[in-house]
């Protein structure tokens, strides 16, 4: 199987760096403003004048003072310390879509044509991202057969917070508002599916899955009744099982007066295969920042775009763009809009960056991803479970996963006391990020959910089996190694979970110099 | 049958590569792989998109030329604020947000993301200064955002449902509050006809205890210096409601921190920070409390704390978790999800470059030169300036009804000389007739101030 991979004797970067206020050096300036002109301090004196009496800030904030080379030189430290996806193979956060973020497209987001616009300019001026905005709606309704697009909701969850508003707003419409309580979603879906319709004053429930990794039709019919407002569905769940009978719940839920809401977040396989209107579902939502390639950020800024059908249109966020044939424009007289989920338009350099992706592929190279995703998945699952001890899939008897799957090392950690916390401390060690475990609640032991989406090359993914395989190598041979790693991250193991009590709760650097503790708090728990 | 897809970002695109993987797998063919979907869940045919631009070149062509038919605030002249500020950016911020790692790194954990982790917990202890408050969540969506939270904490807190806000809030930020708190109910409190500060009296008859909140903005969203804050602290706090305050943090330089005037809790736009506008997308939302656990506990936002080891190193990790959505579902505070962390170390960057003596310089800027703005216009004949017995920051609202012209003509006008006229407040607020709402930074020159009197002299005088 070609050459074997190469474990790196990779060493993190760990400059010791202190915090930022440790090197400050009063007087220092790490930026100069313009001296306000001469003749307008001699028109309005003093500042005070200016300033409502007591209003004026009496104690300047007490913040760092620095010269511009030890501001920027921290920061470039800081970023050293941090393993982007430009940067390592990150096979391991499942459910993120890891994927290469084109650099072109950043060169498009920050031009000054995009950086430059106030969202507010007459749109006049603004026909050329307006017709990005619509274009990039029309590619949308494509790829998932929905028939109306928004862009305003700023994440993946405010996309689904979005779509249960649009379901509460569809109920309070058809006079059944107070009678249509009940959201329906399955546990093993992200935990907004529970918490966003929550949000929004659903009460929800959440169903088990069976042996099959999705809940029964039973079980969803138990559940169904005259009080559903609807389902929040995500196919291929977390594990990257599909659920083929998609189309079933989805009648069960209309017939009974109910919507059906997809979390598109886990779409990267589906590309050009299987879409959100073949499965009859009303709504649905993708996140930009992952199947489209817009880069996460240190968890943002990211776009949820929400997809509904025709019916729903007239609900979704305002202002809408439209074209009438010669300009682009905003739509702003839009009754029956649900309102505002963010400021203005949304994170549009998200939709730009998708729309430039989207571009470059085309129809068979949006296909490519997905089959691509999926082949790097069983490619990868075949070899995890063929070559590394302790490990298994979850789920067994369903032996297909599409782009990711969630596997257990439960087996691992009865045989050698080593946890998924110690692995994935240990994998930092050769150089990778570390993984993605579950969401929560846990219901597979000891989970573990990569996605080697279509980045990463085949010998990327040899390299990251063959780390596993060593890790598991050592959590039986030497249990110890991987129990008191990382031994080449930055730092060295931290106790980094015993805050329970919120006046312990340090997040701020004056909140640690008050404080801090006198004893150590270091100690571990146990 | 598997072929060749050759392509910049699809490593594993070559025949052979694809045949070596599915002989591994054991497979024939990659279909074979998803046969899982059913036919009747199958995309019919190929998608309906446009054709693909595969070079580079040619898609840099392509999306340029439709980009170029944007004209920006560095073309033209911008008076544009009202929620989205047209502030300097300095090179380092951009820099440091484009580094590869900050960019491309996402959710990792204490020790794959270390620096990140530490900027975060940065980005919160600046914020602290800046605001004066120990206790500064990882920052949400946009300022609506957090105003929402702040809202919702308080009912939380205090098990009422009704908040009290300025009659002169956006109506954009009142769209997000009356969405995000649909079950809650909305008083709004006048304010003064000269001064537009919160009319006393009124909050008096309408606070009771019902009230879960009153909120005010300073500077409001109509740009005056909210004087009367510690007033206003007192009375909601003799019935129990929480402060919050929603503030413009370009002002803390040279404006007093809301948590000493009484506020509870501080909400804001992250976005005058060091943020590009980006037609909307630089917004982030501040949000801090005083240090009390009722307070802590009904975030649902991260917080990034610090902890040391027995080596004394320091690592950062998200703290206080069991709160969240993402570890108890429907029965965490709210919902939480992917929000702006760029824009969170963005803003670190800004705090740290600009120091103490940055902040009061930018402050003095603005506030100098708004202030000259709002005299330039007051002179030209035609011309009311609104709120006239208070102080502004770098907004201020600007009358047009004397002119007998409207907002959309004179801004049609202005934008034929190159200039981005105030936002219009006509639809907004009907009882301030033709009105504008314009912003100065200390982006805007003394020539630019000038040429804009000039102009509207023009429009308005027929000179």
């Amino acid at each position: 199987m070609g050459r074997k991979a190469k474990l790196r004797n990779f060493h993190a970067a760990k400059w010791d760096e202190p915090i930022i206020f440790e090197l400050s050096e009063p007087g220092q300036r790490g930026i100069l403003y313009p001296k306000v002109d001469e003749e307008l301090k001699d028109e309005f004196g003093e500042i005070e004048n200016l300033i409502p009496e007591g209003m004026k800030r009496e104690k300047a904030p007490a913040l760092p003072e620095l010269a511009q080379p030890q501001v920027l030189r921290h920061y470039l430290r800081l970023s050293q310390q941090t393993l982007g996806q430009d940067l390592v193979i990150d096979i391991g956060l499942g459910t993120c879509t890891m994927k290469y973020s084109p650099k072109i497209n950043e060169q498009f987001v920050r031009n000054p044509k995009v950086s430059e616009l106030h969202p507010l300019q007459d749109t006049e001026t603004t026909q050329g991202i307006l017709r990005i905005m619509y274009e990039f709606e029309q590619m949308m309704k494509a790829i998932s057969g929905m028939d109306a697009f928004s862009f305003q909701p700023g994440g993946g969850a405010m996309g689904i917070y979005a779509n249960a508003s649009v379901m509460k707003k569809y109920h309070e419409d058809r006079g059944e508002g107070d009678q249509r309580t009940e959201v329906i979603t399955t546990i093993l879906s992200h935990p907004i599916n529970a918490a966003a319709p929550k949000t929004k004053g659903f009460k929800v429930i959440n169903l088990m899955p069976t042996e099959t990794g999705f809940p029964s039709i039973e079980a969803l019919k138990a559940v169904v009744s005259e009080r559903t407002a609807g389902i929040f569905l995500t196919n291929p769940e977390d594990t990257g099982i599909f659920n083929p009978v998609v189309k079933e719940f989805v009648d069960i839920v209309h017939e009974a007066g109910g919507l059906c809401v997809y979390d598109m977040a886990d779409y990267n396989g589906l590309f050009g295969i299987a879409r959100a209107k073949e499965a009859g579902v009303d709504m649905c939502q993708f996140n930009l920042h992952k199947a489209f390639s817009s880069p996460h950020g240190c968890m943002g800024p990211a776009c949820g775009a929400q997809g509904v059908k025709q019916e729903l249109a007239r609900f979704l966020p305002v202002p809408t763009v439209g074209f009438d044939g010669e300009k682009y424009y905003l739509d702003y007289d839009r009754p029956d809009s649900i309102g505002k989920v963010r400021k203005f338009y949304g994170v549009i350099a998200a939709v730009i960056r998708a729309y430039a992706w989207v571009l470059a592929l085309g129809p068979d190279g949006l296909k490519e991803v997905a089959e691509v995703a999926i082949l790097n998945n069983n490619y990868m699952m075949k070899r995890m479970l063929e070559e590394v001890r302790g490990i298994s899939l979850s789920w067994e008897n369903v032996p297909e996963r599409l782009e990711q799957a969630r596997y257990s090392w439960q087996k691992l950690k009865e045989d050698t006391g080593v946890t998924i916390a110690d692995i994935n401390r240990r994998a930092v060690d050769y150089g990778l990020q570390s993984f993605f475990p579950s969401h929560h609640p846990f219901i597979i032991p000891e989970p573990y959910t990569p996605e080697p989406t279509e980045s990463y090359s085949k010998a990327d993914i040899d390299e990251y089996v063959e780390i596993f395989k060593k890790i598991a190598e050592e959590a039986y041979t030497n249990p110890e190694l991987v129990k008191s790693a990382p031994h080449r991250s930055t730092i060295s193991k931290v106790y980094d979970n015993l805050v329970t009590d919120p006046k312990d709760l340090m997040v701020t650097w004056r909140a640690y110099c008050k404080k801090r503790p006198m004893e150590s708090k270091t100690e571990s728990p146990n | 049958m598997v072929k060749d897809f050759i392509h910049p970002y699809i490593p594993n695109g070559i025949k052979q590569t694809k045949d070596e993987m599915l002989k591994r797998i054991g497979s024939k063919t990659i279909e074979d792989l998803y046969s899982c979907i059913p036919e009747h869940l199958r995309i019919e045919g190929r998608l309906d998109i446009p054709e693909a631009i595969s070079s580079e070149l040619e898609l840099k062509q392509h999306v340029e030329a439709i980009l170029n038919e944007n004209i920006t605030c560095a073309e033209y002249t911008n008076f544009l604020g009202a929620g989205c500020y047209d502030h300097y950016v300095p090179a380092i911020c951009d820099e440091i947000n484009s580094r590869s790692e900050f960019l491309t790194a996402y959710s990792g954990d204490t020790y794959s993301d270390l620096g990140k982790n530490q900027a975060l917990f940065e980005y919160g202890s600046l914020m602290g200064e800046l605001l004066d408050m120990d206790v500064v969540a990882f920052p949400t969506y946009d300022g609506g955002q957090a105003l929402n939270t702040s809202i919702r904490m308080s009912h939380r807190i205090t098990g009422r449902k009704q908040m009290i806000v300025p009659e002169t809030m956006s109506k954009g930020l009142l769209m997000q509050v009356r969405e995000y708190n649909y079950f809650m109910e909305i008083d709004f409190v006048a304010v003064d006809e000269k001064s537009g500060q919160i009319n006393l009296q009124d909050l008096e008859s309408k606070i009771s205890d019902q009230t879960a909140c009153v909120v005010i903005e300073n500077p409001s969203y109509l740009g005056h210096i909210d004087r009367q804050g510690e007033v206003i602290g007192k009375i909601a706090h003799k019935h129990e409601a929480v402060f919050i305050v929603y503030v413009d943090p370009s002002s803390l330089g040279i404006l007093e921190p809301p948590i000493n005037y009484g506020a509870d809790i501080v909400c804001g736009e992250l976005q005058p920070l060091g943020i590009h506008m980006g037609y909307g997308t630089g917004m982030g939302g501040i949000i801090a409390s005083k240090d009390e656990d009722a307070f802590i506990m009904n975030f649902p936002n991260h917080f990034y704390h610090i902890y040391e080891n027995e080596k004394g190193e320091r690592g950062f990790a998200r703290a206080l978790n069991e709160r969240t959505s993402y570890a108890k579902r429907d029965d965490g505070v709210e919902f939480l999800g992917t929000n702006v962390g760029l824009w969170a170390i963005t803003a670190a960057v800004y705090l740290s470059l600009l120091g103490p003596k940055g902040m009061y310089e930018l402050g003095e800027n603005i506030i100098y030169k708004s202030n000259y703005a709002r005299r330039v216009l007051g002179q030209v004949k035609g011309l009311k300036i609104l709120y006239p017995d208070s102080n502004s920051f770098k907004e201020f609202v600007v009358n047009f009804d004397d002119s007998k012209k409207t907002v959309t003509q004179i801004n049609k006008q202005l934008l034929e000389r190159k200039i981005f006229g105030g936002k219009d407040l006509s639809r907004e607020f009907p009882w301030l007739g033709q009105s504008a709402l314009y912003c100065v930074t200390e982006k805007t020159s003394k020539q630019d101030i000038e040429r804009l009197g000039e102009a509207l002299d023009e429009i308005i005088n027929n000179k």
